[in-house]
C-alpha cells in the first residue's frame, strides 16, 4: 500500500490496528491462563508485557508516514474556520493580494510575451541573426532598425558563410490583397527558400518552400499562408491549397499552410502569407531592392552548425567581413560616404526570441513597471503583516494557553502560517484572473491607430512560476514574520496580563513601526517616480515642435495604377496638389517629400568650402505657411520656381548656424554631393525659416535643414504626400479629398493621417508610464496611509489608560494630539529621509525614460515629500483627535 | 532475574524481526514469543514496541501482511518476508557480522597487541 491509499483508507487502517493489537493481547492472556494464572493475573501480566497502549497506537500511526498530511489538513481546516469568522479581514486581505499579485503578473505576462518567450520553432536557442556590428549607421536607404542587410549582401553571406548549417533572409512588408477597386491591406513576408527548413517548421497542409523554390527568375512560384489566414480567408478548408490569391494584382497559388503556433519571426506582429524573394521581380516589377547595394531591408538568420557557439560564429563572420564588403560595395556614392560602408564588420546575435518593435519600444518601461508593481505589492504586504500582527495580539491568550498545554512553537507557527497560506493562495488565484484582464487592457491601450499587437498572452510556465514565487514571497513577508513573532509570547506573562493591554508588547510594536517607516520610504520613491513621469509627459505634450500640429492632415496619394508615364509623374503630382488646393474648406495645402517626424533624408553638402551634411526635403510653395513655420528672411518658393528655372533653396536657422555663422544666408550657394539618382546640384539660398524639430518631440537640438522646390525634385515616384491645413472637421476634409481624387481618376488611392493623433500615438509609451506610475504612486501612498492610520490607532488603544491619567492630571486636548502626532513625525522623518535617499539611488534607472527634467529634480522630490507628509499628518490626526476625546473617567474606570 | 536481561541495541530490532519472518508467515504475538525463546529469554523487548517496527517494515515493503484465519479460529495478521525484505536481511546480516567481528577484535586486544 502506498501512503496515499494508507491516507485515504484511514478508518480501515485504524480498525485493523485495533484488532491486531487486541489479537496479541488475547493470545498473551490465553497463554498465561494456560500457564496457570488467574484471569486477573493474566490480564495484568499481558498489559505489563505489552506496554502503554495509547503510546504504541500513536507510534504505529506515525509509522504510516501520513501524520504530516493529517496535521496539515487540521491546520488548513482550522485556518479556514478562523478566516470565516472574520470575513472583513479575509476579504480585505485577499482583495489586496489579488490586486497586487494581479498587477505584477500582468506586467510580467507582457514582458514574457515580448521578451522572454522563444519563437515557436525547433531549438530556438541555436538561431542567430547576422548583423553589422554597432548597426549599419543609417547608410544608404534604411529602415529604422539598423540590423537589416542588403540583398547582394545576403547572397554573399549565403554563399560564403561557414557557421550555419542552413540560413535564410526575410522581411515583412505590406501588400494589397484581392485586387479590383478596393484591395485590402495585408501583411506578407518576403522569404528566401531556406526559411522553413532552418526554423524546423513543417506544413499542416500542402508543402512549404524549399531552397530549390527560391531561384532567380522563378517568376511567381506560389505562396505559403499562415494558419490564422487559412482560417479567416479559407475557413480552414483543405481546398485552400491550390486555390488562388490576388496579391498586388498578380495571381498567386497557395501551396501550403504553416502550423498554428508559427506567427512569423516578429513578436507582436502577424503575417498573412509568405512569398519567395525571387518572385519580387514578377510581383513587384521595378522594385530595386533585389539589385540595389544600398537598400538595407532584409534580415538574415541562420541555424548554428552543431558545436558552433555564438562567439565562434561571430568571429567567423568578422573574418569574412572584408570579402563580403569588397563584393558588395555600392556605386554612385562619393568616396567619403562609402567609408562608413567599408568599415562594416559582421557579427551574429541570438535570434531565438525573434525581433520585436514592441520590445524595442517598451522593454525599459515594462521592467520599470514590474519594479513599481513589486514595490506596491511590498507595501500591501506590510499592511497585511500589520493586520496579522494586530490579530495575533488579540489572540495572544489563545497562543499562551496552547503553549502552556505543551504545543510546540513550530506547531503554532505552522498553524498561523497556514492562515497566511490560505489567503495568499486565494489572492494568487484571483490575481492570475485579474492579470489576464489587466494585460489585455494594456495591450489595447498601447494599440496605435487601431493596430493592436498580436501577443500571445496565454498562461505559460514562466508566468505561473512567476506568480507562484511572488505568492510564496508575499506569504513569507506577511504571514511568516507575524506568525513567528506571535509564537514568541511568554505564556506566563500573557496569561497574567489578562484582558488588559499588555505592556510587554513593546517589541512587537517596534516591528510595526519599522513596517510603517518602510512603507513611507517606498511610497515616497513611487510618488517621486509618478511626479517625474507625469511631469515628463506634460513636457512632451506641451512642447512646441516649431510647426503647426493641430488641424493638419497628411494625405498620401498614390497614382501607380493611373496610366501616367514616368516622365510626367512630377507634373501629375503637381496637378493633384492643385486639385486638393481647390477644395473650399482647405485653407492651405502643400506637398513635401519628407513629412516631419517620419524618417529622414540626409544629403552631403559643401557651403563656401565647408563640408558637412544637412536634412533635405523638396516642398511645394505654401509648405511653410501650411505648417505655420515663420519665414524670417527672403522669400518662399513660388510658381516661378520650375523644373527648368535656377535651383533655389530655403534653409533653417540651424543650417545658418552650422554653415554660415554670422553671414547673411540669402544669395549664398549650396553644393549637394551626388547620390544614386540624385546628381550633384548647386542651389542658391533664397529664404530663411525658423527651426523645427525634425526627428521627433524628444529631439533636443534641431539639425540643419534645407528645402528645395518640389518642382525640382530629381527622382519623382507615382505618389505624393500632401499636408493639408483646415479648421474643418478632419472627417469632412478626408471625404472632400477622396471625392476630389475620385473625380480625377478612380485608380488613385489615398490614405490619411491626422498629424496631432500621430504625435499623440508616438507618446503612448510616455502616456502609459505617466498614467500607471501615477496610479501606482497614489495607490502606494494610500496603502501607506492606511498602514499609518492603523498603527496610530493601535498605539492610541494601547495607551488608553496613560492618556486618561494624563488628562486627569491636567493635560489639554492639544497636548494629547501633540503627544500622538509626535509618534507620526518621528516615523515620517525617518521614512522620508530614507525615501529621498532611495529615490536618488533609483534615479539613474529612469533617466532614459523621462524628458525635460533631471531624474533627481529637487523640486519634484520636494513636492512628492510635501504631499506625502501632508496626507500622513492627516491620516494620523484622525486617531490623535479621537485620543484627545477620551473621557478620563471612563478610561480610568475601564480597569 | 532482571539483571540477566539486556535491552536490544538500537536499530537491531528490525534485523531480528526480518530474520524471524524469514522462517515463514507469522503474526505479531508469534514474533514476540519466538524472539524471547530463541534468545533464551536474554533479550528484553517491550512487546508493544514490536508493532510500530512491524508497520514501518511493512510500509517499506520488506514485509507483506495478510489477514488469514489462525489457530484461534479468528483472523490474525500474518507477516511474510518479501523479496525486497530478503535482500535487506542479507545486507543487514552481513553488516552485523562485520560489526560484531570488529568489536570482538577490539575487545580481544591485550596490552601487548596495542603496540
Amino acid at each position: 500500500m502506498n501512503w496515499l491509499s494508507r491516507l485515504l483508507q484511514k478508518n480501515k487502517m485504524e480498525r485493523q490496528l485495533q484488532s491486531e493489537l487486541e489479537d496479541h493481547f488475547n493470545r498473551q492472556v490465553a497463554d498465561d491462563l494456560r500457564a496457570g494464572m488467574t484471569e486477573a493475573e493474566a490480564r495484568r501480566d499481558a498489559r505489563l508485557k505489552f506496554g502503554g497502549l495509547d503510546k504504541i497506537t500513536e507510534d504505529c500511526r506515525d509509522a504510516r508516514g501520513t501524520t504530516w498530511v493529517t496535521s496539515t489538513i487540521h491546520d488548513v481546516r482550522y485556518a479556514l474556520r478562523t478566516l470565516r469568522k472574520s470575513p472583513g479581514f479575509t476579504a480585505t486581505a485577499i482583495l489586496t493580494l489579488a490586486l497586487g499579485i494581479g498587477a505584477n503578473a500582468a506586467i510580467f505576462q507582457l514582458l514574457d510575451a515580448v521578451r522572454l518567450r522563444s519563437l515557436p520553432v525547433a531549438e530556438p536557442s541555436r538561431l542567430a541573426q547576422v548583423e553589422v556590428r554597432g548597426g549599419n549607421h543609417g547608410f544608404g536607404v534604411n529602415s529604422s532598425d539598423e540590423t537589416s542587410l542588403t540583398y547582394p549582401l545576403w547572397l554573399q553571406i549565403r554563399d560564403h558563410q561557414q557557421s550555419f548549417s542552413t540560413v535564410f533572409a526575410w522581411r515583412t512588408i505590406g501588400f494589397e490583397l484581392g485586387g479590383g477597386d478596393r484591395p485590402r491591406d495585408s501583411t506578407g513576408m518576403w522569404v528566401s527558400g531556406g526559411i522553413f527548413q532552418t526554423l524546423g517548421v513543417n506544413a499542416v497542409k500542402g508543402r512549404l518552400f524549399r531552397v530549390e523554390d527560391d531561384k532567380p527568375g522563378c517568376g511567381i512560384s506560389g505562396a505559403v499562408i499562415s494558419y490564422p489566414f487559412w482560417q479567416t480567408e479559407f475557413g480552414g478548408q483543405d481546398s485552400a491549397v491550390g486555390s488562388r490569391l490576388i496579391i498586388n494584382d498578380h495571381p498567386v497559388d497557395v501551396i501550403g499552410v504553416t502550423p498554428p503556433s508559427f506567427f512569423g519571426l516578429e513578436v507582436g506582429a502577424k503575417f498573412d502569407f509568405a512569398l519567395p524573394v525571387c518572385s519580387m521581380a514578377a510581383i513587384d516589377p521595378g522594385n530595386p531592392m533585389l539589385s540595389r547595394r544600398d537598400y538595407f531591408w532584409l534580415r538574415v538568420i541562420g541555424r548554428l552548425k552543431p558545436g558552433v557557439t555564438m562567439a565562434r560564429a561571430s568571429s567567423e563572420f568578422d573574418a569574412l567581413s572584408p570579402g563580403l564588403i569588397e563584393a558588395t560595395t555600392p556605386t554612385g556614392y562619393v568616396s567619403k560616404a562609402l567609408e562608413v560602408y567599408k568599415r562594416y564588420r559582421f557579427t551574429v546575435a541570438p535570434a531565438g526570441n525573434g525581433v520585436s518593435e514592441l520590445r524595442r519600444t517598451y522593454d525599459d518601461s515594462l521592467w520599470l513597471l514590474l519594479g513599481i508593481t513589486g514595490l506596491v505589492l511590498l507595501i500591501a504586504c506590510a499592511n497585511l503583516a500589520s493586520l496579522m500582527l494586530a490579530r495575533a495580539s488579540t489572540r495572544s491568550r489563545e497562543m499562551a494557553v496552547r503553549l502552556a498545554l505543551g504545543a510546540s512553537r513550530w506547531r503554532l507557527v505552522r498553524q498561523l502560517l497556514s492562515e497566511g497560506l490560505m489567503i495568499t493562495a486565494a489572492g494568487a488565484v484571483a490575481g492570475v484572473t485579474l492579470a489576464g484582464i489587466f494585460s489585455r487592457s494594456l495591450v489595447r491601450f498601447l494599440a496605435s491607430n487601431g493596430d493592436q499587437a498580436e501577443l500571445n498572452l496565454s498562461l505559460d510556465w514562466n508566468v505561473l512560476a512567476f506568480v507562484a514565487s511572488v505568492a510564496i514571497f508575499t506569504c513569507i513577508i506577511f504571514g511568516l514574520v507575524p506568525a513567528f513573532r506571535s509564537s514568541l509570547v511568554d505564556p506566563g506573562a500573557a496569561l497574567k496580563s489578562g484582558s488588559r493591554g499588555t505592556t510587554a508588547g513593546g517589541e512587537r510594536f517596534s516591528f510595526q513601526r519599522i513596517l510603517v517607516i518602510s512603507q513611507i520610504a517606498v511610497s515616497l520613491v513611487l510618488l517621486v517616480g509618478a511626479f517625474l513621469f507625469v511631469h515628463s509627459f506634460r513636457n512632451l505634450m506641451t512642447i512646441n515642435p516649431g510647426f503647426r500640429t493641430h488641424d493638419v492632415i497628411a494625405a498620401y496619394v498614390g497614382f501607380e495604377k493611373v496610366n501616367v508615364p514616368a516622365a510626367r509623374w512630377g507634373d501629375f503630382s503637381h496637378d493633384l496638389l492643385e486639385h486638393i488646393r481647390s477644395i473650399p474648406q482647405i485653407e492651405s495645402a502643400a506637398s513635401v517629400t519628407h513629412l516631419p517626424f517620419a524618417g529622414s533624408w540626409t544629403s552631403g553638402i559643401d557651403v563656401n568650402g565647408k563640408a558637412g551634411s544637412t536634412k533635405f526635403s523638396w516642398a511645394s510653395p505654401d509648405y511653410f505657411q501650411t505648417l505655420g513655420i515663420p519665414l524670417i528672411a527672403g522669400r518662399d518658393f513660388s510658381a516661378t520656381d520650375t523644373r527648368n528655372s535656377p535651383h533655389v533653396a530655403v534653409v533653417s536657422e540651424s543650417f545658418v548656424r552650422d554653415f554660415l555663422p554670422g553671414a547673411n544666408p540669402i544669395g549664398q550657394v549650396i553644393h549637394v554631393a551626388a547620390e544614386p539618382n540624385f546628381p550633384a546640384t548647386t542651389y542658391e539660398i533664397i529664404g530663411l525659416v525658423r527651426d523645427t524639430k525634425y526627428s521627433g518631440l524628444r529631439e533636443q537640438v534641431p539639425p540643419p535643414e534645407a528645402f528645395a522646390p518640389a518642382s525640382q525634385f530629381p527622382y519623382p515616384s507615382p505618389e505624393v504626400d500632401v499636408l493639408i491645413h483646415s479648421a474643418a472637421a478632419p472627417s469632412a476634409v478626408i471625404a472632400a479629398v477622396r471625392a476630389k481624387m475620385a473625380e480625377r481618376s478612380s485608380a488613385i488611392s489615398v490614405d490619411f493621417d491626422i498629424l496631432q493623433e500621430e504625435i499623440e500615438s508616438s507618446l503612448l509609451g510616455e502616456r502609459m508610464m505617466a498614467m500607471l506610475s501615477g496610479f501606482f504612486g497614489a495607490l502606494a501612498a494610500l496603502l501607506a496611509m492606511v498602514g499609518l492610520y492603523g498603527v496610530i490607532s493601535y498605539l492610541v488603544a494601547m495607551r488608553h489608560n496613560e492618556i486618561g491619567i494624563r488628562m486627569a492630571l491636567g493635560a489639554s486636548r492639544r497636548n494629547i494630539v501633540a503627544l500622538i502626532l509626535r509618534q507620526t513625525i518621528v516615523m515620517l522623518a525617518v521614512g522620508v529621509f530614507v525615501g529621498v535617499l532611495l529615490s536618488l539611488a533609483a534615479a539613474r534607472s529612469v533617466a532614459s525614460l523621462i524628458f525635460g527634467l533631471a531624474p533627481t529634480d529637487p523640486l519634484t522630490i520636494f513636492a512628492a515629500a510635501a504631499f506625502l507628509i501632508t496626507v500622513a499628518l492627516l491620516a494620523s490626526y484622525i486617531p490623535a483627535r479621537r485620543a484627545s476625546r477620551i473621557d478620563p473617567m471612563i478610561a480610568l474606570r475601564h480597569d | 532475574m532482571d539483571s540477566a536481561k539486556s535491552d536490544i541495541p538500537q536499530g537491531t530490532l528490525d534485523l531480528l524481526i526480518l530474520k524471524i519472518a524469514a522462517l515463514g508467515p507469522i503474526h505479531g504475538y508469534g514474533i514476540a514469543q519466538r524472539l524471547q525463546q530463541v534468545s533464551r529469554d536474554v533479550l528484553q523487548v517491550q512487546q508493544g514496541s514490536l508493532y510500530p517496527a512491524l508497520h514501518r517494515l511493512e510500509n517499506k515493503n520488506y514485509l507483506a501482511a495478510e489477514w488469514t484465519e489462525s489457530d484461534t479460529g479468528r483472523d490474525a495478521k500474518f507477516y511474510r518476508l518479501t523479496a525486497k525484505g530478503r535482500k535487506q536481511l542479507e545486507a543487514e546480516t552481513a553488516n552485523w557480522s562485520r560489526l560484531a567481528e570488529a568489536i570482538g577484535l577490539v575487545l580481544d586486544l591485550s596490552a601487548g597487541d596495542a603496540r
